[in-house]
């Protein structure tokens, strides 16, 4: 049915084109599919069929071992979700604290300088599982007055003693990739050195390090597990607890299922955050 | 171009698969003859002469009997945290073993398995692993157990002075603060027999509890009784035995070596046991390890 000459409608040769990428992405996507199905099935089958996979099912995917451990798991791993909501800020603070300390040009500061430098390089060198043990045991032992000895309190100071270590640097990453030209900018506005950092320099370094920031907290989430070595019941180890006492790994993999829904939201969180912070800054560029 | 580029690493991924197939493990032939192999040795056991038993396809060296245990080896079951010199209980009670199964000194091997890697599915780098390692029922779903060598009681230690060392009932426990190694039975009494009001504190290892325990960070710490005797008289300076107890009613709680579940050698080392309880073996070697048992008091 032909209409207006003003009105455009596509060409035999367009609505050829269009057909054969239909029909190309049609096949594109089946074949995409039955290849995923095909590895994805021959993989299970390899599994499945492996003269070792009845005691494997047995000892890690045990229906009822599963049962029995998750409520044990998800109760004491509610600590650990308690210990990184405690922790994270805490290191955040830190660590830009010792990042900013690092990075002061002043004569005056060079002791903080040094402190920042030695805090690093000591907080980061030690294992955290061995600072953990140190200052879980260590402190305690010094019978110090009106000091805790409970055994989580410090070793959630050691996880965010050592993380803020890391995490330090990376804001010292960020902070250094900020162009001299936007201090310049700022100067030029008559900004001080202080109002300078705090409007100029580190809203752009904390936009710049979200993604490596994510992942040190998902590998600090993961880290909480390391309060067991000073006898914290965490999930971790009410997991491995379980496991050693009926000789049944199940409940290990009930606790690795509890770390990934914890962390897999936060980090689809994290790109979309990122994503639209890229959308804003590229308005109009792009 | 568009097949081949799809298809072809699918394609490629198969022989891939394959093999993965092919080159895992053959079944091994003990685990078809399971449930016989696990049912009977009891019964068996006093039939069956040691020293004629072991054969070289039920050991994972020819002419090697390799025995785990777990690293560090704690007094009194081993001497020196070296299970090799043949002192200590169960490094006596190994050796003992190996002799009537035919094995000389030098023909045993020790290899070290963390307590937790000693029931992982699959092949073991052990012929028998012994370690503390209490049967119990669901246990013995994954691995099969030797007749039981050492029956245990649980014992509890505190430090003199303080509030645990005043303990004279299971019912006064309860109102502490106590801890226990992950996975034993030790910590299955706290949380079953006293049930305390506080959580019990779990530990890695009898190290970390002895170490909360000497900084006031727990009352009082469980453990076998052998091991809680040799925590209050070398480890931990000022502390003592509190009592014992019975952690299962009716039923005594006893040590088994651990074997790969199938393995044939269960009724080898089961009939060298019996042998050994029979002409009083066993009996000396728990004098010569284990002899202060007595006069602890029992806790009710």
């Amino acid at each position: 049915m032909p209409t207006g000459s003003g009105a455009w409608h596509p060409s035999e040769r367009e609505l050829a084109r269009r057909a054969e990428r239909r029909r190309l992405r049609v096949r594109r996507t089946g074949t995409a599919g039955l290849s995923t199905v095909l590895v994805f099935a021959l993989l299970g089958l390899a599994l499945v069929l492996s003269p070792g996979w009845e005691r494997v099912q047995g000892t890690f995917f045990s229906w009822s071992a599963a049962r029995d451990s998750f409520p044990l798991v998800l109760e004491a791993f509610w600590l650990n979700v308690r210990i990184f909501l405690v922790a994270e800020p805490a290191i955040l603070v830190l660590a830009l604290l010792v990042a900013i300390m690092r990075g002061t040009r002043s004569a005056w500061l060079a002791p903080a300088r040094i402190v920042a430098v030695a805090f690093t390089d000591v907080m980061r060198g030690i294992p955290t599982l061995l600072l953990v043990v140190l200052l879980g045991f260590g402190v305690p032992a010094l019978e110090l007055q009106g000091v805790t000895n409970d055994r989580l309190v410090w070793a959630t100071v050691a996880l965010i003693l050592s993380y803020s270590a890391y995490v330090a640097e990376v804001f010292r990453a960020g902070i250094e990739s900020i162009h001299p030209s936007q201090l310049a900018s700022a100067r030029a506005l008559g900004l001080g050195p202080v109002r300078t950092l705090r409007h100029v320099v580190v809203p752009q370094a904390v936009r710049r390090v979200v993604p490596p920031l994510l992942n040190d907290f998902i590998s600090l989430q993961k880290d909480t597990a390391l309060v067991s070595l000073v006898g914290v019941y965490d999930g971790v180890f009410a997991a491995r607890d379980y496991a050693s006492y009926n000789f049944n790994y199940t409940s290990l993999v009930v606790v690795a299922l509890f770390f990934i829904v914890l962390t897999v939201p936060l980090a689809r969180f994290t790109d979309w955050l990122q994503r639209r912070v890229a959308e804003r800054e590229r308005a109009g560029v792009l | 171009m568009l097949r081949r580029s799809a298809v072809v690493p699918a394609l490629a991924s198969l022989p891939l698969l394959l093999g993965a197939v092919a080159c895992a493990p053959a079944d091994e032939e003990p685990t078809a003859t399971d449930p016989g192999a696990s049912a009977s040795p009891d019964e068996d056991a006093a039939d069956v002469d040691p020293a004629g038993c072991v054969t070289d396809d039920m050991l994972l060296e020819d002419g090697t009997l390799t025995v785990g245990t777990d690293s560090p080896a704690y007094e009194p079951w081993f001497a020196d945290n070296d299970p090799t010199n043949g002192e200590g209980y169960e490094s006596a009670v190994a050796y003992a073993v190996a002799e009537r199964l035919g094995f000389s000194e030098d023909e045993v091997t020790w290899v070290r398995v963390p307590f937790n890697t000693s029931y992982a599915p699959g092949a073991k780098d052990f012929d028998f692993d012994i370690n503390q390692i209490s049967i119990t029922p669901k246990r013995a779903e994954v691995v099969d157990f030797s007749q039981g060598y050492y029956q245990a009681a649980q014992a509890v230690v505190a430090l003199e002075g303080t509030a645990g060392a005043e303990a004279t009932s299971l019912e006064d426990l309860a109102d502490l603060r106590l801890g226990a190694q992950t996975g034993t039975t030790s910590l299955t009494a706290i949380r079953d027999v006293i049930q305390p009001e506080v959580d019990p504190a779990v530990f890695e290892d009898t190290n970390s509890a002895k170490q909360a325990l000497a900084n006031d960070q727990v009352d009082a710490v469980l453990a076998d009784l052998p091991t809680a005797f040799y925590i209050s008289a070398v480890e931990i300076p000022g502390s003592t035995i509190v009592g014992q107890f019975q952690p299962e009613s009716g039923e005594q709680e006893e040590f088994g070596m651990l074997f790969e579940k199938g393995n044939p050698l269960v009724t080898c080392v089961d009939a060298a046991l019996a042998a050994m309880e029979a002409d009083g073996e066993l009996a000396d070697i728990e004098q010569e390890w284990l002899s202060d048992v007595v006069g602890v008091p029992e806790l009710q």
